[in-house]
Formats: C-alpha cells, sequence, structure tokens
C-alpha cells in the first residue's frame, strides 16, 4: 500500500466523526442564523431572513457583547499579568525543579470548572470565609458585598485560566536563545530595558496563545457568569444558553453563537498574525 | 521578587482548593465556619442514591467516549505525523478545543434535533468523543514527534508487514503517551458539564455527575458539595499525576 493510503485511512475515522459532529453542527448553526422561530418553537424553514443579525445588532443585546467583550478583556489583561511574572520564575527556577513547578500550575487546569468556581463561591459569599477572616482581623464590621458582581466573574475567569497562560508562556520562555537577553546584557542594556526590547517581544506568541485562549474562553462563558454573577449579569454565553433553554428562539441563539464563532475567528488570526511576527523575528 | 509572585500565584491558585477540602471536614451544617472535625458529610454522599446514580452515568460516559477517542485519536496522530504538514488540517484538529462549550453543546442539540436522533448518555457519548479525539490526538503526536522512524523501516524492510510493526514496534514506543492520553481524555469527560447538560435530553437516568454538582450548587452552598467537590477533585488530581508520570513528565495544558 503506498504511505499517502496509509495515512489516509488511519485519518479517516477521526475526521469522520470531527465532521459528523462538530463541522455539520457548526454549520448548522450559521444556517439556522438565516431563519425564524416557527409560532410553537422549532425553526420556521418557509423564508431566509437577515432578521435575527438586526436583532443581534439591537442596543440591548449588542450591549451585552460589548460588556462580555469587556469582562474578557480584562480577565485576559489580568491572567497575562499574573501568568507572565509567574511562567519567568519558573524559568528562572533550578532545572530539576521546573517540570513540578509547571505541573503544579497546571493542575487545577485539570479539575472540575464548575467546582473551581463553586470554590469562590464558599470565598466570597456574605458568611463566607473571605469575610469572616476581614471580619475577624478588624478590617471591615459589615461583610463586603464580593460575590454576584462583576467583580467576581472576573475573578473566577482569572481564576480558572491564569494556568493555561502560565503554560503559554513559559514554553514560548523556554524556546527563547538566553543569549540574545545575555548579549543585551553586556552591550549595557539594563535588566528591565533588555526584558522590554528582548525577552518580552521574542515571547510575543506565547503571550498571544495565552491572551487568545483566556479571551475566548471567557466570552464565550456561561458557568461562571451563571455562578458568580448570581444571574445578575449577562454574557453572550448566558444569553445564548436563555435563547435555547428558556426562549426556545433557536435562530436566534444560532445568530448569537454565530457571532461568536466568527470573534473567537477574528481572535485566532490575530495570534496566527502575531506568532507569525514573533517567528520572522527569530529569523 | 519573582519567586514571592509565583508562591502568591500558587496561593491563589490552592488556597480555594484547600478551603473546600477543610471544610468538607466541618462538623456543623453551616458550610462556611468551623465547628470541629467530622467525616458525616462523605457519609451522606454514599447515601444519597441521586448522587451515586449520577457519579456512574458519568463513570460510563467517561469510560466509553474515552475508549473511542483513544482508539480514534492515536489512529489520528499516526496519520497526521505520516502525512505532508497542512496549516488547515492542523487547525481543524485545535478547533475541538478552542470552541466554547456552550456553542458546541447548541451545535449538537441542534443536529441531534433536526435528524430526530433520541438524546441520552449515548449522545453525550458521541459528543464527547469530539473534543476527547482533539486531546488525545494532540498528545500521541507529542510523543511521535520525536520518534524514530527509520525503526518502522527497518521492521519492513526485514519483511514484517503494516500490522505486525505497528504492534511489535510502534505501540510500545508510544503506549505510555497514549494511555497518559486516555487518562487525561477520561478526566475531561467525567468534569465536563455544559455539552453534557445540553445533550442529555430530559430526565434523570442520564444525568451525569456535573450536572448534578451544578443543580446542588446552585440551589446553594451545603457542607454535602464540599464533600464531593473534594472526592471530585483527588480523583482527577491522581489521574493526572498518573499521566504526567506516564508521558515524562509532560502534560498538555489544553
Amino acid at each position: 500500500m503506498p504511505p499517502r493510503l496509509i495515512s489516509w485511512l488511519l485519518m479517516a475515522p477521526g475526521f469522520l466523526w470531527l465532521t459528523a459532529l462538530m463541522i455539520v453542527p457548526c454549520l448548522l448553526i450559521f444556517v439556522l442564523a438565516f431563519f425564524e422561530r416557527g409560532t410553537y418553537g422549532g425553526i420556521d424553514w418557509s423564508a431566509a431572513t437577515l432578521e435575527n443579525f438586526a436583532r443581534a445588532f439591537d442596543p440591548l443585546y449588542f450591549s451585552i457583547f460589548l460588556d462580555s467583550a469587556r469582562i474578557a478583556l480584562i480577565a485576559t489583561v489580568i491572567a497575562l499579568l499574573i501568568g507572565y511574572p509567574a511562567a519567568y520564575a519558573i524559568m528562572k527556577a533550578p532545572e530539576r525543579w521546573q517540570t513540578s513547578l509547571l505541573f503544579l500550575a497546571i493542575l487545577p487546569f485539570w479539575t472540575n470548572y464548575l467546582i473551581r468556581t463553586y470554590a469562590w463561591i464558599v470565598l466570597l459569599n456574605p458568611v463566607g470565609v473571605v469575610n469572616n477572616v476581614f471580619i475577624y482581623l478588624g478590617v471591615i464590621s459589615q461583610p463586603l458585598p464580593l460575590l454576584y458582581n462583576e467583580f467576581a466573574v472576573i475573578l473566577g475567569l482569572v481564576y480558572n485560566y491564569t494556568p493555561f497562560v502560565i503554560l503559554a508562556i513559559y514554553s514560548a520562555l523556554q524556546r527563547l536563545d538566553p543569549s540574545y537577553a545575555e548579549a543585551s546584557r553586556d552591550l549595557g542594556a539594563s535588566a528591565v530595558t533588555t526584558f522590554i526590547r528582548i525577552t518580552l517581544p521574542l515571547t510575543a506568541a506565547g503571550v498571544a496563545a495565552g491572551a487568545v485562549f483566556v479571551f475566548v474562553l471567557s466570552i464565550g462563558n456561561f458557568v461562571t457568569p451563571d455562578l458568580l454573577g448570581g444571574g445578575k449579569l449577562q454574557m453572550i454565553g448566558n444569553l445564548i444558553y436563555d435563547q435555547f433553554l428558556t426562549a426556545r428562539d433557536w435562530p436566534f441563539g444560532a445568530t448569537l453563537s454565530g457571532l461568536l464563532i466568527a470573534l473567537m475567528m477574528i481572535a485566532l488570526f490575530m495570534q496566527a498574525m502575531a506568532s507569525g511576527r514573533a517567528r520572522g523575528e527569530h529569523v | 521578587m519573582l519567586n514571592i509572585h509565583l508562591g502568591a500565584t500558587f496561593a491563589f491558585l490552592y488556597i480555594p482548593i484547600a478551603v473546600l477540602i477543610v471544610l468538607s471536614f466541618n462538623k456543623a451544617g453551616l458550610p462556611t465556619v468551623w465547628s470541629g472535625f467530622s467525616v458525616e458529610w462523605y457519609g451522606k454522599l454514599a447515601a444519597n442514591p441521586k448522587i451515586l446514580a449520577s457519579a456512574w452515568n458519568s463513570v460510563i460516559v467517561a469510560t466509553i467516549s474515552t475508549l473511542i477517542a483513544t482508539v480514534l485519536g492515536t489512529l489520528l496522530a499516526l496519520g497526521v505525523e505520516r502525512a505532508k504538514p497542512s496549516p488547515a488540517r492542523d487547525a481543524l484538529l485545535f478547533a475541538p478545543m478552542i470552541v466554547p462549550d456552550i456553542v458546541l453543546a447548541i451545535a449538537l442539540l441542534s443536529f441531534f434535533t433536526l435528524i430526530k436522533f433520541t438524546l441520552g448518555l449515548h449522545s453525550i457519548i458521541l459528543a464527547h468523543v469530539v473534543f476527547n479525539i482533539a486531546f488525545v490526538c494532540a498528545v500521541v503526536r507529542a510523543r511521535l514527534k520525536g520518534f524514530d522512524w527509520s525503526l518502522t523501516e527497518v521492521s519492513r524492510d526485514l519483511g514484517a508487514g503494516h500490522l505486525v510493526t505497528f504492534r511489535k514496534i510502534t505501540l510500545p514506543l508510544i503506549l505510555p503517551s497514549v494511555i497518559a492520553a486516555a487518562l487525561l481524555a477520561f478526566t475531561l469527560s467525567i468534569d465536563e458539564f455544559i455539552i453534557a447538560y445540553f445533550t442529555a435530553g430530559a430526565g434523570q437516568a442520564s444525568t451525569t455527575l456535573p450536572m448534578q454538582i451544578y443543580s446542588m450548587i446552585r440551589f446553594g452552598v451545603t457542607p454535602e458539595i464540599n464533600a464531593m467537590a473534594s472526592i471530585v477533585m483527588l480523583v482527577s488530581f491522581a489521574l493526572v499525576l498518573l499521566a504526567q508520570r506516564l508521558n515524562h513528565g509532560r502534560i498538555p495544558g489544553a
């Protein structure tokens, strides 16, 4: 058998599965977006329309898009600010510890997302651990409203996605040739200048990968705004959820999902550009 | 300075988990104030038929979806690493990991409804295989990157067939990462909530453990949830630790 045929035969079952249960359903979402909800729920296939798109850009819904993007962006920036120095510290640690430290940083990522989010309800609620400790220490006399607001949602997103940022930036730092930074120092640049002019640009691909990951998963998040926002805070994920399970307007839910996928593609495209540029500078 | 930051980051990552575990041994009904050591919530958990049934459903879903995804994902990795590099193909294999859960969930729900496919545990399994294939494929591909293909060429030159070469040469060499990939896939599947929630259909019969946890969390904070959360997290930690050992210290973050 020719090698190409073997390779195709090996790939066929997996790609068939992904085609049938990922590509086709996602294409279906794009198709649904152009139809309207039937009188009794379901889909009215009789006429295609752009009505759903017009509705998605209605200020009522569009503001939810903007809010989601803003929250996702804040979470991304904070995760990068925590993740970059942490990844840098792991890279600077003795060689034999690095694998264990990195493993320790990623481990929470592999546990149940619901439980990691729930832990913050336990910590932040009015009679929760954080408020109790602050009251005990005399910092505050009344419990602070820490839960069921934007602060809690952003905190939850940062908590859940920082491990991935650490991983992405650590792998970029590890690929970096240390002689560039050494040369910069030898030529008299300060540590800060060296970091800003050499290390940071050369690890831009890792930063971009981490940032896109946090942004995309945050903007489409459903669990965190639902549990930590207490239903008061709506993000696109919750809106899509409502359209499918509460309002039963599947075509509009599909339109919102389609727009979310489009946003995701833009983010991934920007990441590809960033990593392409970073690679170019290596050569 | 850097090391203080790293220490603070680890504290940030692990204190919430540690607090949950400590509170799961709390005697009082109030879950957030300490009042003495007790394991009674673990006992309550073991006597709750809804939790046991949903945990069993999760084990079934995770086991079957892992088996299917491990076979298909490994074959896929072997095929992709032999074929000419293709960015489009790589993007397709990366997609299941980055598509927001809610989008894949509603896409599958719409699709299953349109083709009039009955929902239940089997539809959750079909859905979980989608993202698990991508993960297994990524882990096995990482191992194959350093694979010395001349070994299989030698085997073929000496007259062994494709299947014999696979069984005697390729499989033993990649087996640790295949098992590691399977353990990670199992962990992902047993923890996955949104896609299962949308593709489970109605009724308690196809409720998985995360779905059960979600409905309990929405109801409020209880010591029972703390106990269950502790068990679920420790099981995940153990599985991932085992996967990491098998895979020579490497685990992918996504």
